[in-house]
């Protein structure tokens, strides 16, 4: 089992403060694949981001995430990184007084290594990863993401996942707040990845122009906490023409449930794994 | 002069009821030799003057022959050309108990003279060492920039390891155009107590920018005021302090504006640990003639234990209209957003919060006035990290084998 490379989520269930947003997420990413997953607002997609990387104030009630057969839930958020996970925020963190070399050498350092022991080959990885997506190479020095737009932002996020080189991504919204061309040289880079270094990626998007770059081998429809249908790219397109509606009814979705609001049979029992079966189903 | 109590707002939150002034004697004097200084000063490079101060007394001063041939004094106010002059040039009465000490009992004050038009290359560093157990130490810097005249002062304050009670006060005045970068480093033993004075008068057109880190002592409170006393003066505060153990570092600040035109910002950051504490309380006064001030204050706290503790207490006192003014306060743990963000890169908790505190005094230690200042605040916090990291290994040693 440990010889298996994949990233995988099984019956994932997941509750932020009192409200449950995850009622069993079922994935799987394997090494070089694009899995998209998308959804309306409010369906859980950042949760499952959260959740993955394990962000305080999100708590897993249920289900299991592997990486290449090691237990992700049991690891603090930096070993989850270090074990090979990589999540793109949807909101990049302002960090002032700290550049991104920085960061990058910490977060690359092996125990018992010298701090600054290797800065140089840092410093040249980040050159080259930034012309690569077209981001000046002053914001390497710079206080991290301070005074950054948007879309620097994301290059930003880009750019510390060439660096990294870690084995699988999650990219929550990577294509918001990106005008065209850097949405053609995030989504490149991206895609290079998967094709030179097997990097497997699980892109959570609003929108299937990430996807035109970006080509999905599947395609994950989230809603009201499940993985509600899932398809290939074509999938992505007809949810772009005709919306989430059409799709989740086919699949028997309970479309419209709004986020952050708990389920009736949910509510009150926190034994966790998945639905209580003892609740009154009229409550 | 009574002795000041916390029902005083400018002694609010501090310890002065604890302070047992028994327990401290003046010393009747202070021989020259055997004078070690303990720092290491080659970070400065060139220096205009050097100046000791032990136990209050000079007991070393030496200029440059540049720094002489420019018109630099920096010696026993006795010497300095038209030093009476300096004696209460920028406080007229002491502002309480301790300043009123430091005039009785402190030997002869140290004065810095940088005559109009001069401007100095390099700075003039005043080391100021108490080494006496159970003395009462009262050094008194006077410091006079002229018009069109700029200088860096550095003060460095340190002790031995004794019990001792500092009161050091400065009295600082920056002429018409003319431009003081001030710093002060304390870095005193863990048994001194400080209670330190520090006044700035800037006249038109004048600049002040003062730095100070707070780094030792068992109780050290500085006040600082900073008078903008003609058209256009500016001064800048900043400040970086950082408490371990039961230490309790203690900033009170004025920022007067008594002309118009006047601008001030204010920049004090701390970090707490252990079970310290620290206080600020600010003021920003405009007076009624200071029309068309900006002002600005900002002090941060970050709490890096449960048992550390911080007070902040912003003030305004406005007098007139149009002006700018604005404050903020916050005393708060490690950004818990910042930290899962170098965390989710793949960097270890303790890290993480090591990259974090750096970065937060970063701002503040680019403030201060000359390279080997920063320098000095850059290492003295690598310190207390490598101090909170060893502590933090210790803790996740013993819990990973309790959970193996």
């Amino acid at each position: 089992m440990g010889d298996e490379r994949v990233l995988r989520i099984e019956g994932l269930c997941a509750r932020v403060g009192e409200a449950e947003i995850l009622h069993g997420v079922d994935l799987e990413v394997r090494p070089g694949e694009v899995h998209a997953v998308m959804g309306p607002n409010g369906s859980g997609k950042s949760t499952l981001s959260h959740v993955l990387m394990g962000r305080p104030g999100y708590e897993v009630t249920g289900g299991s995430v592997t990486l290449d057969g090691v237990d992700l839930l049991a690891l603090p958020t930096w070993q989850r990184a270090r074990a090979g996970l990589f999540l793109a925020l949807q909101h990049p963190t302002e960090v002032p007084g700290v550049s991104l070399e920085s960061v990058v050498a910490e977060a690359t350092r092996q125990s018992g290594e010298e701090p600054g022991e290797s800065t140089h080959d840092v410093h040249d990885v980040l050159v080259r990863e930034a012309s690569r997506i077209g981001f000046d190479k002053r914001f390497l020095a710079r206080p991290l993401n301070v005074d950054l737009s948007g879309g620097e932002k994301k290059r930003n996020e880009t750019l510390m996942l060439g660096a990294l080189g870690r084995s699988y991504a999650v990219l929550d919204e990577i294509d918001s707040g990106l005008d065209v061309d850097a949405l053609a040289a995030v989504s490149r880079r991206i895609q290079e990845a998967t094709d030179e270094d097997g990097l497997g990626v699980l892109a959570i998007t609003h929108f299937s122009r990430l996807l035109d770059v970006l080509e999905p081998d599947r395609v994950h429809v989230l809603a009201a906490g499940r993985i509600q249908a899932v398809g290939g790219p074509e999938l992505a397109e007809r949810l772009e023409a005709e919306g989430y509606a059409g799709v989740l009814a086919e699949a028997g979705a309970s479309v419209g449930l709004p986020a952050g609001v708990t389920h009736p049979g949910d509510d009150g029992h926190d034994a966790g794994f998945g639905e209580d079966p003892f609740a009154d189903p009229l409550a | 002069m009574a002795r000041p109590d916390t029902d005083e707002e400018v002694w609010r939150y501090s310890r002065i009821g604890e302070l047992d002034l028994d327990r401290y004697a003046p010393l009747k004097r202070q021989r020259a030799t055997q004078t070690v200084v303990q720092r290491d000063l080659s970070a400065f490079g060139e220096m205009s003057a050097v100046v000791v101060i032990r136990n209050g007394w000079i007991v070393e001063a030496t200029a440059s022959s540049d720094a002489v041939d420019a018109g630099l004094y920096a010696g026993p106010v006795g010497d300095a050309p038209d030093g009476e002059s300096l004696l209460g040039a920028a406080v007229d009465v002491p502002v309480d108990l301790f300043g009123h000490l430091n005039r009785a009992f402190g030997p002869e004050p140290l004065a810095v003279v940088v005559p109009d038009g001069v401007r100095l290359g390099a700075p003039v560093v005043v080391v100021v060492l108490t080494d006496g157990d159970g003395a009462a130490v009262f050094p008194r810097v006077l410091v006079r920039v002229g018009a069109d005249a700029s200088a860096d002062v550095v003060e460095l304050h340190t002790s031995t390891k004794v019990d001792a009670l500092v009161a050091p006060v400065l009295e600082a005045t920056v002429g018409r155009d003319g431009h003081l970068r001030h710093a002060l480093v304390q870095e005193l033993g863990p048994r001194v107590w400080q209670l330190g004075h520090q006044a700035f008068q800037v006249e038109k057109s004048g600049r002040l920018e003062a730095f100070a880190a707070g780094l030792g002592g068992d109780y050290a409170r500085t006040r600082t005021d900073c008078r903008l006393v003609g058209r256009g003066a500016d001064g800048r505060l900043a400040a970086a302090y950082y408490g371990e153990d039961d230490q309790t570092l203690d900033f009170r600040t004025f920022q007067d504006h008594a002309a118009p035109d006047t601008t001030s910002t204010l920049l004090f950051k701390g970090a707490l640990d252990g079970e310290s504490r620290s206080v600020y309380t600010g003021l920003i006064r405009v007076r009624p003639e200071a029309v068309r001030t900006v002002a600005h204050q900002t002090n941060r706290n970050v709490k890096l234990s449960s048992d550390a503790w911080a007070e902040s207490v912003p003030n305004l006192e406005i007098e007139t209209d149009d002006v700018v003014c604005s404050h903020a306060s916050t005393v708060s743990p490690v950004d818990e957003d910042q930290r899962f963000f170098l965390e989710s890169r793949g960097v270890p908790t303790v890290a993480a919060e090591r990259l974090l505190l750096e970065g937060f005094f970063e701002d503040v230690a680019a403030a201060s006035p000359h390279p080997a200042v920063a320098a000095m605040l850059r290492d003295a916090l690598a310190d207390r990290l490598d101090r909170r990291d060893a502590l933090a290994d210790g803790a996740s040693g013993s819990a990973g084998e309790g959970a193996a």
